[in-house]
């Protein structure tokens, strides 16, 4: 999620005064107030409101909201002059299809100011961006650059320029292994035949999106008067709502924006392009949804106080720099947020179900009672383990180890699902050889593994563990649980005894003849791996049969 | 206090030791009652705890008798050795003398030495001249009337004793100088008074043993000797289910009175259930390795191919006139098997398989989940949710609302007041935040909202409403138990999990 950080003064001067009023009122409007002192405010904007990243941003927004100044925001957009245009060649079909273009003039950069922009261009390309994958926004001082622009894609090795914080020309590649922004997105790239790059008429390289702009080109300065800026994606539709984004920021600190003609194989589009969204609202639906009684005319009051014009008939007009309006109920929550979530009288609705848990449950809380009947104690262990302690310390070598489930690039050592508890129980002993003796354990849980299909198969277990303990305890436990359960099982003798175990001293657990899991005496190594010096004695069961 | 009654809880030990206290020493005091040192110090313990005797504890320095001390105190000092020998000869050859004397090389040495420095002897080409009188001769040494006296405590040597101390010291393992602590014992006033009253308890009973109870004159008209009640008894422990385990259950009962029926399900499921059928775009960054857990291995889509399709359509497309997220939906991505992130992935699943006659309907679920983190004192890559989702052909917002006041008042929270937020698969969405009373609070708790209509028109066929929330589960329990660290949770310490207290509810 992403914060902004606003100045206090600033917000105290065009919004009003902070006081718990106004806090209670931020929160209201669905940006969570993280914190404020003398200086700044810093909110919290939900990823579905890219439009809030800027001050400028939350500041249209919020004025609505509060009712200064409701309805949709209108902006002058200037016609483009003659060579405000960008040639789309087909060669970036492949790799970046789309541009959307835009220039704005008559901005006094200072160093807040550059600041700004670089601010929210960063935190769109965090946010809808999704780290650039999705969308890069380029920005350049126009003074530096000769209209008309090209985005076309040339092999790697063909691209030369200087890019910002290099003191050297390098060419695509290079950026890519070197140049440490070019290192940080060059997974953007890798694979690709092609690069794609912007070119001015006087074939100077303005930059190498999504990556870097040229140190040329590319470096808006406190000199900067004009600017030209560019969003280049994959979705035309995300690209147009982003470059609006950024440009009624600029509008907003007084700068005049002015469209070009972006020029593409199949036509020619105009950016940007500030026509309102058209949407549709129902009165009924926005009523039956939120259990209220609103006259349509409170429906125009509360759509204007979230920026939208309403025609009547269920027209909604909504700003064009809105990336989140994907359905009705978007606009039925905007109503709603305006209308006041503290505004609505909570209902219970007079129906009637029948509560229920599931009978495994109820089973597994009946074991838990027998067991801490017996004095045992419950642990809840991880589901993920590592291969040392689910193998090695098991006795079983890594490379004999089969079936187990792993999980791709975990940030921990814990990358594997555990396959059974009984590991995890020895583990706990492990850790607590300084709590007071005897211990008894016992852990009811998942544990999953491939089966020899190949498929996944996830099951409910138990595992008792007891130190000092002996078979004949442990036996004597086991005998108890099956009793109270009414279940009737047998302890045979094992034939495969598993290497944590002592052959000779284990057996298999049975229930309708079939094996449903084993009890013995852990073998001394398998202390020793664990650096336990009491006996101990366990157990662990699948519990499918016993759930029958 | 009443004296009869103080008589009547003295346990046999006590009794015992009671009319020897005036010695004050703790070796006699078990002599004189006849019972080991160990039995002695307790009884004295059980008297102190009733106030009769005071013990203070002092730390002295004893001198005592060495090795060859404990030799010598029998055998007599080798000076005195060599000096009976020379009070036979007068004059006598050094090699003579030590032969004859019987003393080791190094006794013989020491004892010239000493006698040497008293003046009592003269050594003259090789010999021996005997230089005391008789009388000196006779005469105990300090040195030996030291040795008699012993043992004694450093501090209260007198000055001669202090110049005797100080010879032998420098000499091998004649004495010893050890640290003891000497246990001081003080009647007290009530002690005194108990004493003095010679108020005799009779025969009390002691433990009610089978061998008391089998005859009614063993006990008939006999006292049962009074036991210190307050006195601290040693800590035992329980077994009990884990901290975590209660919590849950007692989400599965708030959530089963409220008509809720618990929705089931595996750990690890399809990218499908968890997030495609949620409307989670499949180029959402939780859909990314760096923060959810995926397995490498594909699960199998539904069988129902409409509810892929209408999937499929929903973020293509949109559903009713909506939008969607405009991009390619790929199958195989959503068969991607990952460690569920939410509990959701029941309700969605669930939603698949209910049928139009079932409504209206309220499911929770409750259980573990899983994201892709580092593990510090705040985060860690499980984590308990639960949640519940009402089906309801005619519910709204308001009745979501009216749900999530009813289950914070169930878990204890009268106050709750809602907020805007967002959610991918809700809409609206919020945040509940309850008053916590204790600290005088507000405390985010609850996340709720109604799913979208590109979630319930696939799963549901139509767009019927579903109310969903869920309370952030751990953040709930550390509070509960004043938890700071969230590792604790998973700690599995046997000692600290003997002493946790049961779940309040």
């Amino acid at each position: 999620m992403a914060n902004i950080k606003i100045s206090k003064k600033l917000f105290e001067k065009e919004i009003g005064k902070l006081d718990q009023e106004m806090q209670q009122k931020i929160a209201l409007f669905g940006t969570t107030l993280e914190g404020f002192d003398d200086e700044e405010i810093e909110l919290e904007i939900f990823p579905n409101r890219p439009d809030l990243l800027s001050y400028q941003g939350f500041k249209r927004s919020f004025l609505a909201f509060l009712g200064k100044k409701k309805g949709l925001k209108k902006y002058n957009i200037n016609k483009p002059e003659k060579s405000y245009l960008v040639k789309i060649e087909k060669s970036v079909q492949e790799v970046r299809p789309y541009t959307v273009c835009a220039i704005v003039k008559k901005i006094k950069f200072n160093k807040e100011k550059i600041k700004e922009i670089i601010d929210i261009q960063e935190k769109l390309h965090n946010t809808i961006g999704r780290k650039r994958k999705k969308l890069a926004i380029g920005i350049y001082p126009l003074e530096k650059i000769t209209l008309p622009i090209t985005f076309k894609a040339l092999e790697p090795d063909k691209i030369k320029f200087q890019p910002l914080e290099s003191p050297r020309e390098m060419s695509g590649l290079e950026i890519l292994q070197r140049h440490p922004t070019g290192r940080e997105y060059s997974h953007l790239l890798a694979g690709k035949s092609k690069f794609p790059i912007f070119i001015d008429s006087k074939n100077q390289i303005l930059s190498l999106p999504p990556i870097i702009n040229s140190e040329m080109t590319g470096r808006i300065t406190e000199k900067t008067r004009e600017i030209f800026i560019e969003c280049s994606g994959f979705n035309l539709e995300i690209l147009k709502q982003c470059l609006n984004i950024i440009i009624t920021t600029l509008a907003d600190m007084g700068g005049k924006v002015y469209q070009i003609k972006v020029k593409h194989p199949k036509g020619v589009e105009i950016t940007p392009d500030l026509e309102p969204q058209k949407n549709k609202i129902s009165l009924k639906n926005t009523n039956k949804l939120l259990g209220l009684k609103l006259t349509e005319k409170q429906l125009k009051e509360n759509l204007e106080k979230m920026g939208h014009n309403y025609l009547g008939q269920g027209e909604v007009e909504s700003p064009a720099w809105r990336t989140d309006l994907l359905h009705e109920v978007d606009l039925i929550e905007d109503v709603a947020i305006a209308y006041g979530y503290e505004n609505f009288i909570p209902e219970i609705p007079k129906i009637s179900t029948i509560g229920e848990e599931n009978p495994k449950e109820t089973t597994k809380k009946k074991i838990s009672d027998i067991l801490t009947g017996l004095k045992i104690l419950e642990v809840s262990n991880y589901h993920l383990t590592t291969k040392k302690d689910l193998f090695k310390k098991m006795g079983i070598q890594e490379k004999q180890a089969q079936g187990f489930i792993e999980v791709e690039e975990s940030k921990t050592e814990y990358n594997i699902i555990r396959s059974n508890l009984s590991h995890y129980l020895l583990k706990n002993f492990s850790e607590n050889v300084d709590s007071e003796y005897p211990q008894h354990i016992f852990e009811i849980g998942r544990v999953a593994f491939f089966e020899n299909s190949g498929e996944i198969k996830e099951q409910d277990n138990l595992a008792i563990a007891i130190t000092p303990g002996n078979f004949t305890e442990l036996k004597q436990i086991l005998e108890y649980l099956a009793k109270m359960l009414d279940k009737e099982i047998k302890i045979k003798e094992s034939t495969e005894i598993p290497a944590h175990l002592i052959d000779g001293r284990t057996g298999d657990i049975l229930i309708n003849n079939k094996v449903i899991g084993t009890i013995g005496e852990v073998h001394p190594k398998i202390l020793k791996n664990w650096r336990i010096k009491m006996p101990v004695a366990i157990l662990e069961i699948n519990l499918e049969e016993i759930f029958k | 206090m009443d004296l009869n009654k103080l008589a009547e809880s003295l346990s046999p030990n006590e009794r015992k030791i009671l009319p020897h206290l005036e010695t004050r020493n703790i070796t006699e005091i078990s002599k004189r009652a006849n019972l080991d040192k160990v039995s002695t110090l307790r009884a004295l313990e059980y008297l102190k705890n009733k106030k009769i005797i005071e013990l203070s504890q002092t730390e002295t320095k004893i001198i005592e008798l060495g090795i060859n001390g404990a030799l010598y105190k029998k055998k007599g000092l080798p000076e005195r050795r060599l000096l009976n020998l020379l009070a036979e000869k007068r004059i006598i050859p050094l090699q003579e003398a030590q032969k004859q004397s019987k003393l080791s090389p190094d006794e013989f040495k020491a004892s010239i030495g000493a006698l040497k420095n008293k003046a009592m002897i003269e050594l003259k080409s090789g010999k021996i001249y005997l230089n005391a009188k008789q009388e000196e001769i006779s005469k105990k040494s300090l040195e030996e009337q030291f040795i008699e006296a012993l043992q004694l405590e450093q501090d209260k040597l007198t000055p001669e004793q202090n110049f005797a101390f100080e010879s032998l010291k420098k000499r091998k393992n004649i004495i010893e100088l050890t640290e003891k602590k000497k246990i001081e014992l003080k009647i007290t006033e009530l002690g005194r008074k108990l004493m003095n009253s010679r108020i005799k308890a009779g025969e009390l009973i002691e433990a009610i043993t089978p061998e008391v109870l089998k005859s009614e004159k063993n006990w008939k008209g006999k006292k049962f000797r009074r036991y210190d009640i307050e006195s601290p008894v040693p800590e035992i422990f329980g077994g009990k289910r884990h901290f975590v385990n209660q919590a849950t259950d007692y989400a599965r009962k708030i959530w089963t009175e409220m008509g809720f029926k618990e929705m089931s399900g595996n750990i690890i499921q399809s990218s499908f259930w968890n997030f495609d059928a949620l409307f989670t775009a499949q180029d959402h960054p939780v859909r990314e390795m760096q923060d959810t857990f995926f397995i490498d291995k594909k699960i199998n889509l539904p069988e129902n191919k409409e509810l892929i399709e209408q999937v499929k359509k929903a973020h293509e497309q949109g559903v009713e006139n909506g939008k969607g997220w405009q991009y390619n939906w790929k199958e195989e991505e959503a068969k991607r098997a990952l460690l569920r992130t939410h509990t959701t992935c029941l309700s969605s699943q669930t939603l698949s398989k209910l049928k139009r006659e079932d409504l209206p309907a309220k499911f929770f679920g409750v259980g573990k989940c899983f994201r892709n983190e580092t593990i510090d004192w705040s985060h860690g890559f499980e984590f308990n949710q639960t949640e519940g989702i009402v089906i309801d052909p005619d519910a709204n917002f308001r009745n979501l609302l009216g749900y999530l006041k009813q289950f914070a008042k169930k878990i204890g929270f009268e106050k709750i007041r809602f907020r805007p937020a967002y959610f991918p698969y809700t809409e609206p969405s919020l945040e509940g935040d309850v008053w916590d009373p204790k600290r005088k609070e507000w405390v985010e708790l609850i996340a709720a909202g109604i799913f979208r209509p590109e979630v319930t028109k696939p799963l549901l066929g139509k767009a019927i409403p579903v109310l969903a929330w869920g309370p952030g589960f751990d953040r709930m329990l550390m509070k509960i138990y004043n938890i700071k660290d969230i590792r604790e949770l998973y700690s599995n310490n046997i000692t600290q999990l003997r002493k946790i207290k049961f779940w309040e509810k």
